[in-house]
């Protein structure tokens, strides 16, 4: 075309980013790679290779080795070994050399950003202007909590070795959000790739060792999900951090369960895009532009379902398919493009088939009809219109650039619709009226919420699901915690072997008036129930005196305690004060009958009454504390680089399951169930199985507290059955085993159906009297979730 | 699919559609204006924001280079309002500017970039009504209209019936557009009525010559100001909207001018009339003028990039086009004084 034509056509042209110094650098390691162990690449033990290829041409790029069980001992070796030295290195050491990372990141900012372009199909402008930024500003941001780390995080020490996995949809920015936490917590990394997109990933190893990162920092391990399977698998590693699909993060829980690997996991989503009938319509448009065909709509957190104000759902769609219209799509490395293409064509495929599913399912399909490369993986814009709940892409995450559409009458309706899902990763909300923005946002289960915005991301902003979508937080303070573990329970020894239940001895006490006969119950919905089953078991001292008889709770009485404690929400909703009030009720209450609990507690137990004093005062204390602590443990506001704020905000999970371990049976109690209360959580508890009776006893203290009904539930009975009735509930949203290993390991193992979030203590015994292992922020932060809601401003 | 969409209309007036969708149909059906409709005012919302995202992310997301970029430029001399609004303004100074407008870019580069023998010249030349005369003498057979700003510019607080009679001074001078300032104090308190009778009577008296409102942008402050005076503004008859004096505070913006171009959207799609739209004020580089190129095509389409549909009020932007465009042609970077002022 010449100038003449173009002046009469006024089209775009071709606007191709160089890629010389990308093809130079390939041609420098001849095109194939090794793994990079111990600060330099090394061939892989058994000598294989995979290729990887670019997605806009389908032509090979490059072989990366494919890592087997040697390789990962070889690099979880490496990172072990630099461990100690990395720690003690301090944080002003550490903080140096993320610096110099986020700085060599930005030096090198043009090379990544082809490179990521080329290898993964995205467009140059998002490579460009978001991932490489973005995955500098995590290395600057982390270099800071590095540099404070002695001041803010003075009660936690590193976790030591990691391995991460991350995905193909934003290799180097998740590499950075997963790496740079770790590091700057004074934790050593062994991170795998994905196989789709591992270069830019060990361009970032390169570079960093010239950078003066020390050996075994950082090691990266290619190959496929088995050399993933191997990190996760390795007795070396301490924690396993994933993000990628559902599916293979329930197979990750499931290995690591009872292994005491920490783990924290970034999987799907199926966000919702609310548009409310007083949105900015053409904003929200453009909204949906960066929610649904950013990065080819593979992005965890697309904004994928949009849910539409039954009045405004014509004149939206009208405008949206009139913008689909101006949508480009190209190859990668052309500056003039909105989307690139699909990573892989298994992908491909994929987006094709749930498509057809959909439009077989009755929805109508409106594609953008602009001009696309006829070679390589590219698909169109998409919008599904007429989708209903029911429909397959309504609940399926498609990661592809296509949307469903629906509709809703009342914000009620649009909460309960957005909610309608088993993922909670993200939501996107659009209203310009402040109340009703302010007053959904709460609402939606979901990690992250951006109110008149999408797909808004910072290092300083906790990034991370509720449900299915995974748990711990990438970025902010949040995120840092998800790579340190507390110095109070790094002491804790293994639990002694409970000795074997005493014979019954005879309880009868002759010809004696004898006390009245008092049944303990199950305690659920607010009422003192009988078991199911109506069985009873004994609750013997410890010489084998008959104490009385607790239920015998079943898999029905845990149904019936979640589903009361499901229909308990309202806790969720009361204020802080109320919920402080009745904490401090409780305590008053307990006090009141302290010398009947003092008695009860030296009778199961067989300490001296001075002994269960204290244990009864501590829980005193212990309620006392909640109280005090459910309207002080508030969220933060963080302060990303726009203008705006983001609220973290401290919301309750939900319902949580209860193991209470046998020691100190009413303090554990106390000091398990209190925390998840004063957050607004409701809890069925399930009481130390040896003594229950002081848990039991503790209902009347809840009747007589204001407690409202489901809160607090109790079901007494045989522990481990429990646990894994409790883990298996697809309705209770969290379980804390604290008792026996088994335990422990039967609620991680068994958590899988709904991803929900576990504490277990592995068998190890914490001093229930000890505050700082056992009271305050160190429980807190497991009895909350973090919300952030993102609200940029201005008028 | 169809592009073009029709919303129904709300109003129990009946609208008239001229050639709806027609392309490139030269000339355009003049906008008639119509009832006051506080419906289209009331409804507005403009998140500020989600405005600047947009426009933040079009340069990363639209780009030309070599051949195209030399053409969206020159496309961009043809659509600029070559102006002088000055308290030393002369004749003489008026004629300079007047000759500049219709030889903008040196012979020798336009015939390298293929132009050879083709009139190129600016959208207008802008002027007070005192030189309204002299620039219609001075252009006399280019075919470039000659614009005048009115009604006591930039302030537009004299008297209305003065307003009216500058109107028509200009155009019994032979001004073939005015652009005339709005009453910021209507908008300021959401006096849309007061807005649509004074723009209402502007039209009236501009006979055949087309009407471009100056909003003064910088004075409204708020894109939901700014968009809610574009509508009243194209319902009681603008042919073109713009942003600035020039002299306010603030000038034009991206994300201004993303209210003002949704606005035009939602009116041509209402009664089917387009309407221009004329930034004014700040733009002073070649690559300025692009991302403003850029916007007009993603959110109207490929017809308002053409001067019956827009127009740039500038007065040193040329400058630098006439630089880019020869260093498109030469390879060499080049300097102002290689090109004759106007």
């Amino acid at each position: 075309m010449s100038v003449a034509s173009y002046f009469e056509t006024m089209e775009y042209g071709p606007a191709p980013e160089a890629d010389g110094e990308v093809r130079a650098w390939l041609a420098r390691h001849g095109a194939t790679f090794g793994h990079f162990i111990a600060g330099k690449f090394v061939s892989p033990h058994a000598g294989k290779h995979l290729t990887t290829s670019e997605p806009a041409t389908g032509k090979t790029l490059a072989r990366i080795a494919k890592g087997t069980a040697a390789d990962v001992e070889a690099a979880v070796n490496a990172a072990r070994t630099a461990q100690v030295a990395w720690a003690k290195l301090g944080g002003h050491g550490r903080a140096r050399h993320l610096y110099a990372l986020a700085r060599m990141l930005q030096r090198h900012a043009r090379l990544f950003a082809v490179l990521e372009a080329i290898d993964n199909g995205k467009p140059i402008r998002e490579t460009r202007d978001l991932d490489v930024p973005l995955a500098a500003r995590h290395f600057l941001y982390h270099a800071g909590w590095a540099q404070l780390q002695d001041r803010e995080f003075a009660d936690q020490v590193p976790i030591g070795v990691i391995g991460q996995i991350i995905p193909w949809n934003f290799p180097l920015l998740m590499l950075a959000w997963k790496i740079a936490p770790a590091l700057a917590a004074g934790n050593t990394v062994v991170l795998k790739p994905a196989e789709f997109t591992s270069l830019t990933a060990l361009l970032f190893a390169e570079l960093s060792a010239e950078a003066g990162l020390p050996p075994g920092a950082l090691n990266v391990v290619t190959g496929d999900g088995a050399t993933g399977a191997m990190l996760v698998e390795s007795p070396g590693v301490d924690k396993i951090a994933f993000t990628g699909s559902t599916e293979v993060g329930r197979q990750i829980r499931q290995t690591t369960a009872g292994t005491s690997k920490s783990l924290t996991l970034e999987l799907g989503g199926k966000s919702p895009f609310i548009v409310f009938d007083d949105a900015d319509l053409d904003g929200a448009v453009e909204g949906v532009v960066d929610a649904i065909w950013f990065n080819q709509g593979q992005v965890c957190c697309a904004g994928s379902r949009l849910l539409l104000q039954e009045g405004i759902a014509e004149t939206f769609r009208r405008r949206l398919i009139r913008r689909m219209e101006t949508l480009r799509v190209g190859m990668p490395l052309d500056k003039a493009i909105d989307m690139g293409a699909v990573v892989a064509p298994v992908q491909l495929e994929r987006i094709k088939a749930l498509v057809e599913t959909g439009v077989k399912e009755g929805a109508e399909k409106y594609q953008a009809s602009g001009a696309m490369p006829t070679e390589g993986c590219f698909y169109p814009p998409t919008l599904l219109w007429n989708v209903h709940p029911s429909s397959t892409v309504a609940t399926e995450e498609i990661f592809g650039p296509v949307l469903v559409a629906m509709t809703f009458r009342t914000p009620d309706e649009a909460v309960m619709l957005a909610n309608n899902t088993r993922y909670g990763l993200a939501a996107s909300v659009w209203s310009e009226t402040i109340g009703l923005a302010l007053d959904i946002a709460p609402k939606l289960l979901a990690g992250v919420v951006w109110v008149n915005a999408t797909n808004l991301f910072d290092a300083s902003v906790g990034f991370g699901g509720y449900r299915e979508s995974g748990f711990g937080r990438e970025g902010g303070r949040e995120g840092m915690y998800e790579y340190l573990k507390p110095k109070a329970w790094s002491g804790r020894k293994a639990r002694a072997k409970a000795s074997p239940l005493p014979a019954t001895s005879g309880a009868s006490a002759g010809f004696d008036v004898p006390p009245i006969d008092r049944t303990a119950k199950l305690f659920v919905g607010g009422k003192q129930v009988r078991p199911d089953g109506n069985y009873s078991r004994a609750v013997l001292s410890p010489k084998g005196r008959r104490l009385g008889e607790a239920g015998e709770g079943n898999r029905k009485d845990i149904r019936n305690a979640v589903a009361a404690a499901r229909s308990a929400e309202g806790w969720a909703r009361a204020t802080a004060h109320n919920r402080g009030q009745i904490l401090y009720y409780l305590a008053e209450n307990l006090s009141a009958r302290g010398d009947e609990f003092v008695r009860r507690i030296a009778d199961m137990t067989g300490v001296s009454a001075a002994k269960a004093r204290m244990e009864v005062d501590a829980s005193i204390e212990r309620l006392f504390s909640y109280g005090a602590w459910a309207d002080k443990f508030e969220g933060t506001i963080h302060a990303p680089p726009l203008r705006g704020v983001a609220l973290a905000m401290h919301e309750p999970i939900g319902v949580v399951g209860v193991a209470c371990p046998d020691e100190a049976p009413l303090l554990a109690f106390i000091s398990l169930v209190a925390p998840l209360v004063a957050m607004g959580n409701r809890v069925v508890a399930v009481p130390s199985e040896r003594h229950p009776l002081a848990a039991t006893d503790f209902y009347q203290v809840l009747e007589t507290s204001d407690v409202p009904g489901g809160v607090v539930n109790i079901v007494t009975g045989d522990g481990n059955d429990l646990v894994k009735v409790l883990a298996e509930h697809d309705d209770v949203d969290a379980l804390w085993a604290f008792g026996s290993q088994d335990a422990s390991m039967t609620a991680e193992r068994h958590s899988i159906g709904n991803l929900k979030r576990t504490l277990v203590d592995h068998g190890l015994t914490l001093d229930w009297y000890d505050k700082a292992a056992s009271e305050g922020p160190i429980l807190l932060r497991h009895a909350v979730q973090v919300k952030n809601i993102w609200i940029p401003y201005g008028d | 699919m169809t592009q073009s969409v029709f919303i129904q209309n709300p109003s129990p007036l009946a609208v008239q559609s001229p050639s709806p969708g027609g392309e490139l149909a030269h000339p355009l059906p003049r906008n008639s204006g119509r009832a006051l409709e506080m419906d289209w005012v009331d409804d507005i919302r403009i998140n500020l924001s989600a405005a600047e995202r947009r426009v933040a992310s079009l340069p990363g997301r639209r780009t030309v280079k070599k051949d195209a970029q030399a053409a969206w430029l020159l496309k961009a001399v043809t659509c600029i309002d070559l102006t002088t609004l000055n308290g030393d303004d002369t004749t003489e100074r008026v004629k300079r500017l007047c000759a500049k407008a219709k030889a903008p870019v040196r012979n020798d580069l336009l015939e390298k970039l293929g132009f050879a023998g083709r009139a190129l010249h600016t959208g207008a030349v802008c002027v007070y009504h005192r030189f309204v005369g002299a620039a219609v003498e001075a252009l006399d057979g280019s075919g470039i209209p000659v614009a005048a700003v009115s009604t006591g510019f930039p302030a537009g607080l004299v008297p209305h019936e003065l307003k009216l009679k500058e109107i028509e001074a200009s155009v019994r001078d032979g001004a073939q557009e005015i652009d005339i300032v709005i009453t910021r104090e209507h908008v300021l308190t959401c006096d849309w009525r007061a807005l649509y009778a004074e723009v209402r009577d502007f039209r009236a008296v501009s006979d055949n010559a087309h009407l471009k409102t100056i909003l003064a942008t910088g004075d409204l402050k708020t894109l939901r100001n700014v968009a809610k005076a574009s509508m009243v503004c194209m319902m009681a008859g603008a042919d073109f909207i713009k942003t600035s004096t020039g002299k306010e505070g603030v000038n034009a913006t991206l994300p201004v001018t993303l209210a003002m171009l949704r606005m035009i959207r939602l009116y041509q799609e209402r009664t089917g009339y387009k309407i221009g739209f004329k930034p004014a004020g700040g733009i002073s580089t070649a690559k300025d003028v692009l991302n403003y190129q850029f916007l007009m095509k993603e959110e109207l389409g490929r017809d308002w990039l053409e001067p019956d549909l827009f127009r740039i009020g500038a007065s040193s932007l040329l400058a630098d086009i006439e630089r880019q465009l020869e260093h498109h042609v030469t390879g060499h970077y080049s300097a102002f004084n290689r090109h004759p002022v106007g």
